[in-house]
C-alpha cells in the first residue's frame, strides 16, 4: 500500500487528465439529462481544480445560495462523492418537466423531490459509467440523498467526508444549462485523495 | 461602520476591534463563538470535524472542534481577554442529508464518516469548551437546516439566520 498522496503533489498534467475524465463523464450525464427532459443540454468545459476547503462554496454561487443538492457516495476501485446542485428555481423547473402538473400543488412536492433525487442518481450513474469505461475501473454509487437549503450547508456534508486529512479538496466541476428553460446546475465530482493514485494510474498519469 | 469579517470553512478568527465575524451556510459544521464580554474581545471558529486524529498539530486548527477551541482561546488571551470571563455560544451541527435506510448498520458503514457528523461536532465542541470551563450561554444546534451566523464581538450577540426559519438572536 502506498502512502496517501498529498494534494500538493498533483502535477498540472494530472489535473488536466482529471478534467478530461470529467469532460467524458459529464458529457455522458448531459446526454442522459437531455433524454430525460427531451431538450438540448449545454455543458461548460469541466474544470479540475485543487481548492482550499473555504473556497468550495464559491464554485456554486456562494455559501448562502438556495440550492437543491442530490448527493451520492462513490465506492468501488476508487472512492469519493458526486453532487448535483441546482439553483432552487432551476430545481423546481426541472421537477415540473418530469412530473406532470399535480393538481394545484406548488413548490416541491414529495413526487417532485423524488423525481429530482432520481435525476441525480441517473446523471451520476451516467457520469460514473463513462468514467469506468475510460479507466477500466469499477465505481459503485450509493442511493441518492436529497436536501434543499443553503449551498454551504449542503457542501459541508460532502466535505466532512474528504477533509479529515486534507486542507484542500480536488473538485471536478461542470456547469450545465438546459436550453429553452431556465435550468442551471452544477455537477461536481469529489475524488477521495486517498484513492486518487489508482485513478491517475489508470488515466496514464501516475504519481512518480 | 462595523466590518463583517468572513470566517470560512475550517478557519478561525479573533477580533478586539468590535468586528462582526460571520460564517455563511453552516450545515454539519459548527460555529463556536467565544468572547470576553467585559474586554469586548471575541472570536469565531467554523469547525468541520470533531477531533484531529493526527498526532501532529493540524495546519488548520479551525477544522477540528478540539484544536479550534484551544487555539481560539489562546488568540483571545493574546488580545487581552481573561480566561475566567470567557463565555461561548454554539450554532450549527445539522444533519443535512437523510440517506434512505441510513439508520441501518450496513448503510452507516457504506455512507462513511459523515453520518451524524453534525451531532458529533456538537458533542466535541461542548466537550472542548467544558474542558476549559468556558460556559455555553446559548445554542442553536442540530436539526436538518443550514444556518448563517453573525457574531458581534463587541456585545457577544449571535444572530442566526436560515432559509426555513428566518432570523433569531442568541
Amino acid at each position: 500500500m502506498t502512502s496517501m498522496p498529498g494534494a500538493g503533489r498533483l502535477t498540472p498534467l494530472q489535473i488536466d487528465a482529471l478534467g478530461e475524465a470529467g469532460n467524458i463523464g459529464a458529457g455522458n450525464a448531459a446526454i442522459a439529462l437531455s433524454l430525460m427532459v427531451s431538450k438540448k443540454v449545454e455543458l461548460s468545459t469541466p474544470k479540475a481544480s485543487l481548492i482550499p476547503l473555504a473556497g468550495v462554496p464559491d464554485l456554486v454561487g456562494g455559501p448562502e445560495a438556495a440550492v437543491a443538492g442530490i448527493y451520492l457516495e462513490v465506492q468501488g476501485d476508487c472512492s469519493g462523492s458526486i453532487l448535483l446542485l441546482l439553483e432552487e428555481e432551476s430545481a423546481l423547473i426541472l421537477a415540473s418537466l418530469m412530473v406532470p402538473a399535480e393538481s394545484g400543488e406548488a413548490g416541491l412536492t414529495v413526487v417532485k423531490r423524488s423525481a429530482l433525487q432520481e435525476t441525480g442518481s441517473i446523471l451520476s450513474a451516467a457520469y460514473l459509467s463513462a468514467l469506468g469505461q475510460l479507466t477500466g475501473l469499477f465505481f459503485k454509487p450509493s442511493v441518492p440523498g436529497f436536501a434543499m437549503d443553503m449551498a454551504g450547508a449542503i457542501l459541508d456534508h460532502v466535505l466532512a467526508d474528504l477533509a479529515a486529512s486534507e486542507d484542500h479538496v480536488l473538485v471536478v466541476e461542470t456547469d450545465f444549462i438546459v436550453s429553452g428553460v431556465k435550468i442551471m446546475g452544477h455537477l461536481v465530482l469529489f475524488p477521495d485523495l486517498g484513492t486518487l493514485d489508482t485513478i491517475l494510474e489508470h488515466l496514464g498519469v501516475p504519481f512518480d | 461602520m462595523i466590518d463583517t469579517v468572513k470566517v470560512g470553512v475550517a478557519e478561525l478568527k479573533a477580533s478586539d476591534n468590535h468586528d462582526v465575524l460571520a460564517s455563511f451556510g453552516l450545515g454539519s459544521c459548527v460555529a463556536i463563538a467565544i468572547y470576553d464580554p467585559l474586554m469586548k474581545v471575541g472570536g469565531l471558529a467554523h469547525v468541520m470535524l470533531p477531533e484531529s486524529r493526527s498526532p501532529e498539530p493540524p495546519a488548520m486548527p479551525g477544522k477540528f472542534a478540539d484544536t479550534a477551541v484551544a487555539c481560539l482561546v489562546e488568540e483571545l488571551i493574546g488580545l487581552g481577554a481573561r480566561k475566567r470571563s470567557l463565555k461561548s455560544k454554539l450554532v450549527g451541527g445539522a444533519q443535512m442529508f437523510e440517506l434512505p435506510g441510513a439508520s441501518s448498520a450496513e448503510a452507516k458503514t457504506a455512507c462513511g464518516p459523515s453520518v451524524n457528523i453534525g451531532a458529533r461536532n456538537i458533542v466535541a465542541a461542548r466537550e472542548a469548551l467544558g474542558k476549559l470551563k468556558i460556559p455555553i450561554e446559548g445554542e442553536d444546534t442540530g436539526g436538518n437546516h443550514g444556518r448563517t451566523v453573525r457574531f458581534d464581538t463587541s456585545t457577544g450577540e449571535v444572530e442566526v439566520s436560515s432559509i426555513r426559519f428566518g432570523k433569531s438572536t442568541l
